[in-house]
């Protein structure tokens, strides 16, 4: 369709009410798709929306001929849809609406109640909006007040800038007359216009039809209108004041009106106003005014200048607060906690341990550190990923995903990173390494105690967060809601995080979503079963351990055979040792070949660290016991 | 019903008309509704039967404007006089602020009268409403009737109004009487604010959220 070429910014005058409309559409014009996308103008019928929308068509061809525009009233563009759909003719439809540059739609307060065309109009914002072009839409109403309007076509329609036109001032009105008399080519007596703009019309097409009378008047009477007869010829009383509706009439009611007032302000309790007052201030600014609502509650009257006070002092506080929890965590900030006075306490607490981290989250342990950690094929990549982050925290992998069966060092590596980060940042570093299970039983007990915030702190505050069998959070939803939000504010504070897991993210099953894509937004390494190479080290550092001396040949052996995991080693060597002290010869190739391959394999000790072999006799369920129990202990087990 | 909601600054208030057919209730909404100016009534709603008997009820919306800051409708509603519309008077009577009852003076209808009085009673206290704590107020219509025809009314005083509620006598076709008795119920009415029946319920101010 073609943009009627009356409708420019040049003749569209600007006045107070609808200034910052025509500056958002002129942007708008100049840079399609750019500045405010979509613009949404809404004004009470006839001030000129689709003047400016129109205006907003012709600039921006002005500047750019190739640009399609397409200007549509909401109600064309539902008959083109039905059309389109009766002569299932979708496509033709697709392409004269997908592909424009800019779409004018206007009057898009049709669209109330109209589902079908809801969801039409909500898919081709997408599109549009997608491919960047420009969406103007005009309304009498703003998009909140449309009714029945799909919440999600709400927010694409605000999403941009919503601005509205106002009626025009005196001023503007008297502007906008002389521009219609000048594009008419008519000329009036001095003071004519003036006394039309005096008239309060309530919209410029009625200030318009006005004129048009006037002229029509001038010209078929060919003697000049004069400022005296505007009114008469416009069938206005002349100078009128606001109607007064005739004396008698009115009067009954005026007297029982007054007498209503006195009754009323007599019983109407001041201070429940005053109340009521400061509660809705407060409540707009989204505060919780449950003390003042509680206040109204009462028969009689409290003080309420204390009341009030002191309800004022708890939100300043609040701000205080906020603003500071503000500095340290943007996500906490946004917090109900903070809108709540009669959670300053509170408030109070959860800051006071963010800024002086009075319980910190559990740290690495000690014993697993970097330099134990032995380097093999198998586990290389993911070791040099540790490294380069123990260089520059939170900068190159980040998050780290480590996974691989268990036993194979996973955890240490986690816990040495920990371990390293803290001492290159010489100690300031607060490194939280958790394990899944604990940080999800921290989680229950914080909900069961209420002190969710409290717990979230604990984490948010963390240079680097490293969560270990994070496998253990799928399918358990809360805390994978709790892990997303303290990812997000971790990875947007440039805080490193690394997880481990048995299996990448993308084989967890009962992972969000969300949840898997940002763990594979940084690196995913996997650790495998030792090498060759690693065993090697490895059994060397635990022969060492338990003080053999360096036996090559023995070395060679274990090495050569193939395990799962580093923990099933140490229980090799554990083993070997114990079986060898039984028989009394040194440990050496040939015994540890005879001892794991002869057939004759004792089962795997159940527990290496207390040193004692457990009979089959006593793996039934019920008797399974580490100390063998005292005589007494014996008899009465006999005696059953 | 609450009457006063501090949260919203609204006043509003349901007031019925009550009494025997024919007694004069619509002509009392209707007088109201002449003398109101054109941007403060509402539409009124009356359902009549051809005869101009009200079938169901008349509907006057009021809207008095800001008072003490509080913006204040009043909700005008009457009943149809005629005994078998029962269920409808119970159902009009429903959540009502004040009550006028509005009686016929002439002679022959003073058991209608009572009977209507005793109907209200009744509808009252099947809404759990304790008779003595609903506003009311009497209105002794068509004094404007010849002597003869009518009761005095210190003979209709004796005959329904035991409980000494405020009366008024009026002639609602001419107006006479009409807007004293709307402002003595607005008056009863009103006066039960600072009785603490009506405090605002917590959840209005929470409404917004």
């Amino acid at each position: 369709m073609n943009l009627d070429p009356r409708y420019r910014f040049e003749n569209y005058i600007v006045g107070g009410a609808n200034r910052l409309a025509v500056s958002a559409a002129r942007a708008v014009g100049q840079s399609p798709g750019t500045s405010y996308n979509p613009l949404f103008i809404y004004s009470s019928s006839g001030l000129g929306k689709t003047h400016l929308m129109l205006a907003i068509g012709h600039l921006a061809r002005s500047l750019n001929p190739q640009m399609t525009v397409e200007y549509v009233t909401l109600e064309e563009f539902i008959e083109e849809l039905n059309h389109a759909i009766g002569d299932s003719a979708m496509e033709l439809f697709k392409r004269r609406f997908h592909m424009v540059d800019m779409l004018l739609l206007d009057d898009v307060q049709f669209l109330a109640g109209r589902k079908e065309t809801q969801s039409e109009m909500l898919r081709l914002f997408n599109t549009l909006q997608r491919a960047g072009k420009q969406v103007v839409l005009t309304s009498d109403r703003p998009p909140s007040e449309i009714a029945d309007l799909d919440d999600r076509l709400i927010t694409r329609l605000t999403g941009g800038l919503v601005v509205d036109v106002g009626t025009p001032d005196y001023e503007t009105r008297v502007a906008i007359l002389r521009s219609k008399c000048e594009e008419r080519g008519v000329v009036f007596e001095a003071g004519v216009l003036d006394e039309v703009a005096r008239i309060n019309f309530t919209n410029v097409r009625e200030l318009q039809g006005a004129l048009n009378r006037l002229i029509a008047c001038q010209t078929l009477e060919e003697a000049p209108v004069t400022a005296r007869s505007v009114r008469e010829l416009l069938g206005e009383k002349p100078d009128t004041p606001l109607l007064v509706p005739s004396q008698a009439r009115g009067q009954e009611f005026a007297s029982f009106l007054s007498d209503l007032s006195e009754v009323v302000s007599q019983h109407i309790d001041s201070w429940r106003v005053r109340v009521v007052e400061s509660m809705t201030y407060w409540h707009q600014l989204g505060y919780v005014t449950l003390v003042l609502e509680r206040a109204l509650e009462e028969t009689e009257e409290p003080d309420v200048d204390t009341l009030l006070s002191r309800y004022e002092a708890s939100i300043r506080r609040l701000r205080e607060l906020e603003a500071e929890a503000q500095k340290i965590d943007t996500g906490l900030a946004a917090s109900e906690l903070f809108k709540d006075p009669e959670r300053v306490g509170e408030a109070e607490l959860v800051l006071a341990r963010l800024v002086g981290g009075a319980e910190p989250p559990p740290g690495p342990d000690p014993a697993l550190t970097r330099s134990e950690l032995e380097v093999g094929a198998s586990n290389q990549l993911a070791v040099h990923a540790v490294d380069t982050i123990i260089d520059e925290p939170g900068k190159k992998y980040n998050p780290l995903f480590v996974y691989g069966p268990p036993g194979v060092g996973k955890t240490h590596l986690l816990n040495a990173l920990g371990n390293e980060l803290i001492a290159q940042s010489g100690g300031a570093f607060t490194v939280a390494v958790v394990n899944a299970s604990q940080f999800i039983d921290e989680l229950i007990e914080a909900l069961q105690a209420e002190e969710i915030e409290k717990w979230r702190a604990r984490y948010r505050v963390v240079d680097a967060l490293i969560l270990d069998d994070v496998d253990k959070c799928a399918g358990k939803e809360r805390s994978q809601e709790e892990l997303f939000h303290i990812f997000n504010s971790l990875f947007y504070n440039g805080r490193q995080i690394v997880f481990a897991s048995v299996h990448p993210p993308k084989m967890i099953e009962g992972l969000e979503e969300r949840l898997r894509s940002r763990f594979e937004g940084g690196l995913v390494v996997e650790i495998q079963a030792p090498d060759h190479a690693l065993r090697e080290k490895l059994y060397a550092r635990y022969l060492a351990d338990v003080g053999e001396r360096l036996d090559r040949p023995l070395i060679d052996f274990l090495a050569s055979r193939s395990v799962p995991s580093v923990a099933e080693m140490r229980g090799i060597v554990d083993r070997l040792m114990k079986a060898a002290d039984v028989v009394g010869v040194p440990l050496n190739a040939s015994f540890a070949r005879k001892e794991l391959e002869g057939g004759a394999t004792a089962p795997a000790p159940r527990k290496q660290s207390n040193g004692r072999d457990a009979d089959p006799f006593f793996l039934d369920e019920e008797k399974v016991l580490w100390d063998w129990p005292d005589v007494t202990g014996r008899a009465i087990e006999e005696f059953r | 019903m609450s009457l006063v909601n501090y949260a919203t600054r609204e006043i509003t208030c349901k007031i019925v008309y009550y009494g025997p057919g024919r007694s004069g209730k619509t002509t009392n909404l209707h007088y109201i509704y002449e003398q109101v100016p054109g941007d403060r009534k509402g539409q009124m709603v009356s359902l009549a039967t051809q005869t101009d008997r009200t079938l169901f009820f008349d509907f006057l919306p009021l809207d008095l404007g800001t008072i003490s800051g509080f913006s204040t409708r009043f909700q005008l509603y009457t009943v149809p006089g005629q005994v078998y519309y029962q269920a409808t008077r119970k159902l009009v009577l429903h959540g009502a602020d004040g009550v006028v009852f509005v009686a016929d003076s002439q002679a022959r209808q003073l058991a209608e009268n009572i009977e209507s009085m005793q109907d209200l009673h009744a509808n009252l206290a099947e809404h759990d409403i304790d008779v003595r704590t609903m506003p009311l107020v009497i209105q002794y219509n068509k004094q404007d009737l010849p002597r003869s025809l009518i009761s005095s009314v210190p003979e209709l005083e004796d005959a329904l109004n035991f409980r000494e509620v405020p009366s008024f006598a009026a002639d609602a076709l001419h107006g006479t009487g009409v807007f004293e008795t709307l402002r003595g119920i607005a008056g009863l009415v009103l006066r039960r604010l600072s009785a603490g029946t009506s405090t605002p319920p917590a959840a209005a101010a929470a409404g917004g959220r």
